[in-house]
């Protein structure tokens, strides 16, 4: 009976088994069901948290499980090939990214056709642009119109937009050369385009002949690319095993880099843009700092033939490259070893390949008339995502990054099935490398010490570098 | 928890701590209030009374979080960074210290928003807490944290084992004469009750509350919740106590063989049988924190195992004369072990080192470790209940109570201030405040998930089993970094390349000119760095000597201190 009064007494009336009898204090755990169950059946389940790390142990072993799982899940779900863009005729020669409609892409075929591509997966628009091979093509970057080189020296200017009915498929613009030009590529500002074949000419839209033409001794280019960022500066590929860099504001090139084989291509990273990676013949690629020519900084290896094209990221972390081995292999910038490989049954040799703009998509176009979609990323599931789902991927990616070390994790996210040849002929590389380097240090052994220097690898493929 | 930083960028100050600076810059502000001269900035600032008369916004930037907070989540320690010319990796430990910062951060902010308080008991100044009983306990709280305390009385199949499931929602109970029943025990609804027409040596929960096992005279089997009798492995014979590694899906047995065996339950398969050649094992434990089994043999010692060595890890001695029951904390700190020779010891298991050792009269014949430390010790028939044994010695008990029969299975219920006592007159749940954690996790162990719930708690426990191949001493070597395997493969690397890639630069001095670059000065330049690096070698040797040194004077004096009042002797002492 004398209840009522010690309960007025406690400093916590609000909670109802808290009384003093006696002068004892006492609390024992009495939780309300109703906080931890959802009221009705529409609501979603209640989960309260609680991260203290003593009520989850094993958090390292638990996190090395899950990691486990989402690398042998990432291996099971790696799909990467998407569709055949069939419909040429003869060998796909080049590509052109839209750089407005994500969903538009150009090719040019050895028989002189060019073919336009949506990822509807089917062919919009068919022209017989030159006679013989189309060696380049470039979208003006305004979207509107195209230019085309081919075989039959001649650059023509095209429209986007596909002719109405009854109207003839007609160049805006075509302009005659010297000699057969191989390689074309625009401003990214500017109504100014480059094409390179005996020389590299910079031509203004609006004039017939070349604005100024650049030769740095007798030889042909292969390819030639406008920098993204620094507008002016170019770079191109010459048969003579150089890259030369020029500034369209000069008389002269601006230097050259000579290397021990020749290279086919090269690309600028689009976000780094001092970088560039070119595609060799000695079955490498090459990153330079466009300042520091004297070696490459990343020597990427792993084809086990002649590459033949290169394209980046949009996000400049990575890049694709495209073999006469027929396969495809993606590179992050800075490793000297792929992270991915591609190759089909019927894929033959790759000769050119682009990375999407939007970074999901990667096309490759091969010998064999065909244009293949690819995913950039083999187990990246394509369409919208629930944000738990996303949540989900972004954490496991993160597990995967964490744990990636380990040796079964490894083992299993570095394994990649390669066709036999290819296998076979990776084996033959490493053993043959192998021998070169023994051979090398069983020379240094026995000769006088500081008379054989160690040459790494980087610097062992650059002859020189001129001004 | 809101983040009010919207008006400054200066780090979180309290209105309390403002001082007189604080009051002087209020009075130049007036002044330039008055000569229209105030910076924007200051125009952000809240005055407590400024030149407008706004009143100071007393709480501003993010609330401070409590040290012993930031403390309770935090994982290892924060290596050196590495050095300059190693910028990339320098860039990943940077981002990655700074993201586990946040996320220490975060946890602890949640950590003050918990809704549960923990339950205690305190008595009158002059009243010991163990004189309390459950009656004057149960009067004054209330109805259904008093329903906790309750009686079953089963005289016929005594005494009784009992096991918690994980959840703490369902108990399970098995008389040594075959009695076994499972219960939802706060509603009280029976799930299943049968005799098994055998002695039961001990029961266990499997990972949830639909699979038990039950070591029978002969076999150990497997039941469903139901009671139906889903498996009877041969294997595993003669089985007297079970431990249940819940992450792990291991059931660990012991038995009268001295077989040590473990069960994977998630396949079926045994995972090994390690002969302990100790004989009969009839005291087991296991350590929660690193899922190492815990035995005690009648010489005395208590020895760990592993599924993966066929050897224990570690013997110790522990008592003379044999062991009669051990127990391990929740974060694996520290053994609780009892036995012949009536003491009640408690291990630092980390240093395998002795804290506190206690006699008993009776001695203590089952022991159990509540979430909070708690730990309860069965003396006969009474229940004793000790708080914070590991710490200062303690004289009496937190709780007592007189059970029917001779206890013969302690159990704290995981979550709730309840201790499960079997005994031989049936089974008694006793209410103990403070024994559980308040705050469970909803993804780990939810006494109030659905059956959707528990179902998909079960793919992921199953999809995240820990392979047994994992349990060690340390559970988190896994995140270590292998300096000896990376050593070794840096020395392959050397060997492969013919030259060391990682080798730093001998330091060759740059040619100058001006007359600065005489052979003789080139030399002593090459000194000069020789010298400093050894200067910093040196310089680091005699820190930390005088560290040791520093510890060791301090450690001395502390025992001196120890070793209390002076003697008659001292004056001669130097």
């Amino acid at each position: 009976q004398h209840l009522p009064a010690l309960t007025a007494l406690s400093p916590f009336p609000e909670f109802p088994y808290f009384i003093h009898i006696h002068a004892m204090k006492v609390k024992v755990l009495s939780r309300n069901p109703d906080d931890y169950v959802r009221e009705t059946k529409l609501d979603i389940q209640r989960v309260p948290r609680n991260y203290d790390p003593s009520l989850h142990p094993f958090e390292v072993p638990r996190e090395y499980t899950r990691a486990l799982n989402a690398t042998k899940l990432e291996r099971v779900f790696a799909k990467p090939f998407l569709a055949s863009l069939d419909g040429h005729r003869d060998g796909v020669n080049c590509m052109a990214k839209h750089p407005k409609s994500l969903s538009t892409m150009l090719s040019g075929s050895c028989d002189g056709e060019v073919v336009w591509n949506l990822t509807k997966r089917e062919c919009v628009r068919t022209l017989q642009a030159h006679e013989g091979f189309v060696r380049g093509m470039v979208v003006r970057f305004c979207g509107t119109s195209f230019f085309t080189v081919g075989d039959d020296k001649t650059i023509k200017q095209w429209k986007m937009e596909t002719p109405g009915y009854g109207e003839e498929e007609e160049p805006l613009n075509t302009i005659l050369g010297k000699s057969v030009f191989t390689s074309i590529d625009h401003h990214q500002k500017e109504g100014v385009f480059v094409t390179c074949g005996q020389q590299v000419d910079i031509w203004d839209e609006q004039r017939s002949s070349p604005i100024r033409s650049f030769s740095w001794g007798v030889d042909s280019f292969s390819c030639v690319r406008f920098n993204p960022v620094e507008t002016e500066l170019l770079a191109s590929c010459a048969s003579d095993r150089s890259i030369v860099l020029y500034d369209m504001r000069e008389a002269t090139p601006l230097k050259k880099v000579i290397m021990n084989m020749r290279s086919n291509t090269l690309c600028w990273n689009p976000m780094e843009a001092y970088n560039f990676t070119c595609s060799n013949e000695d079955y490498n690629l090459y990153t330079y700092d466009m300042r520091y020519l004297d070696k490459p900084f990343t020597v990427h290896m792993d084809h086990v033939s002649a590459v033949l094209d290169v394209d980046y990221s949009p996000t400049g972390k990575e890049f694709v490259s495209a073999s006469f081995d027929k396969t495809i292999r993606i590179f992050p910038k800075d490793s000297g070893h792929s992270r991915e490989v591609y190759h089909t049954k019927r894929m033959q040799h790759v000769i050119s390949i682009k990375w999407s703009s939007d970074n999901k998509y990667i096309l490759s176009a091969s010998d064999e008339m065909n244009i293949r979609l690819w995913k950039a990323n083999a187990a990246e599931k394509l369409g919208l995502l629930a944000p738990r789902e996303k949540a989900a991927v972004n954490y496991s990616q993160k597990l995967k990054e964490k744990f990636q070390h380990h040796p079964q994790i490894r083992r299993i996210s570095h394994h990649r099935h390669l066709p036999k040849s290819i296998y076979s002929q990776t084996k033959e590389l490493r053993v043959m490398k192998e021998a070169r380097r023994r051979k090398e240090r069983n020379v240094r052994k026995h000769s006088k010490p500081g008379s054989m220097p160690v040459v790494t690898e980087k610097e062992k493929h650059v002859v020189t570098v001129v001004k | 928890m809101i983040d009010i930083c919207l008006f400054c960028n200066q780090p979180p100050t309290r209105y309390w701590e403002r001082t007189e600076e604080d009051g002087k810059n209020d009075g130049k502000k007036q002044k330039e209030g008055d000569n229209n001269e105030q910076t924007p900035q200051q125009n952000n600032t809240r005055t407590k009374k400024g030149g407008n008369g706004r009143s100071i916004y007393p709480f501003p930037g993010s609330a401070p979080v409590p040290e012993e907070k930031l403390k309770k989540f935090r994982r290892g320690v924060k290596g050196e960074l590495p050095p300059r010319p190693q910028y990339k990796l320098r860039d990943v430990v940077i981002r990655s210290e700074a993201a586990s910062d946040l996320a220490q951060k975060q946890n602890a902010r949640y950590d003050l928003m918990l809704p549960e308080d923990a339950g205690f008991l305190e008595g009158d100044e002059d009243e010991d807490t163990c004189t309390i009983s459950q009656d004057d306990i149960v009067d004054a709280v209330d109805i259904t944290a008093g329903a906790k305390y309750f009686n079953l009385t089963l005289s016929q199949f005594g005494p009784y084992r009992l096991d918690y499931s994980k959840t703490g929602r369902h108990l399970l109970l098995g008389g040594r004469r075959g009695h076994v029943t499972c219960l939802d025990w706060q509603s009280k609804q029976l799930m299943c009750e049968m005799n098994v027409m055998e002695t039961v040596n001990d029961v266990k929960w499997l990972h949830s509350e639909a699979l038990f096992a039950v070591a029978q005279k002969k076999w150990l089997y497997i039941y469903d919740n139901k009671g139906i009798e889903l498996h009877c492995i041969r294997k595993f014979n003669d089985v007297l106590r079970m431990q249940f590694l819940p992450y792990h899906f291991l059931l660990a047995t012991a038995s009268a063989t001295g077989f040590l065996q473990y069960l994977d339950v998630s396949v079926g398969k045994e995972v090994v049988a390690i002969c302990t050649k100790a004989g009969r094992l009839d005291v087991m434990a296991h350590n929660p924190h690193n899922a190492i089994i815990h035995l005690g043999h009648s010489n005395g010692t208590v020895t760990l195992w592993t599924p993966n060595q066929r050897e224990p890890l570690v013997k110790m001695l522990c008592h003379q004369g044999g062991v009669r029951s051990v127990a391990v904390d929740k974060t694996g700190t520290y053994m609780v072990t009892s036995g012949m020779d009536k003491k009640l010891k408690v291990y630092d298991i980390r240093a395998y080192r002795p804290l506190q050792s206690y006699f008993l009269p009776a001695g203590a014949s089952c022991l159990s470790l509540s979430q909070r430390g708690l730990l309860s010790a069965a003396t006969g028939d009474i229940v004793q209940v000790y708080r914070d044994v590991w710490g200062i010695p303690v004289t009496k008990p937190y709780m007592a109570h007189r059970a029917k029969g001779s206890v013969w299975g302690v159990h704290f219920c995981p979550f709730e201030d309840v201790l499960g006592v079997g005994h031989g007159e049936g089974f008694t749940s006793m209410v103990v405040p403070g024994a559980g954690e308040p705050n469970f996790d909803g993804l780990d162990a939810n006494p109030y998930r659905s059956a959707k719930q528990r179902q998909e708690w079960e793919v992921k426990a199953l999809l995240e089993k820990i392979q047994p191949e994992l349990i060690g001493l340390d559970p988190s070597q896994l995140s270590q970094v292998d300096h000896s395997t990376w050593e070794q493969r840096h020395e392959d690397r050397v060997q492969v390349l013919g030259f060391d890639p990682l080798a730093k630069e001998k330091f060759t001095p740059r040619l100058k000119t001006k007359g600065r670059s005489s052979s003789g000065k080139v030399e002593k330049r090459k000194k000069q760095v020789a010298h400093e690096d050894q200067r910093d070698v040196i310089r680091q040797t005699v820190e930390d000597r005088m560290k040791i040194d520093k510890e060791r004077k301090e450690k001395e004096k502390k025992k001196a201190a120890a070793a209390g009042q002076k003697s008659a002797l001292d004056r001669f002492r130097k």
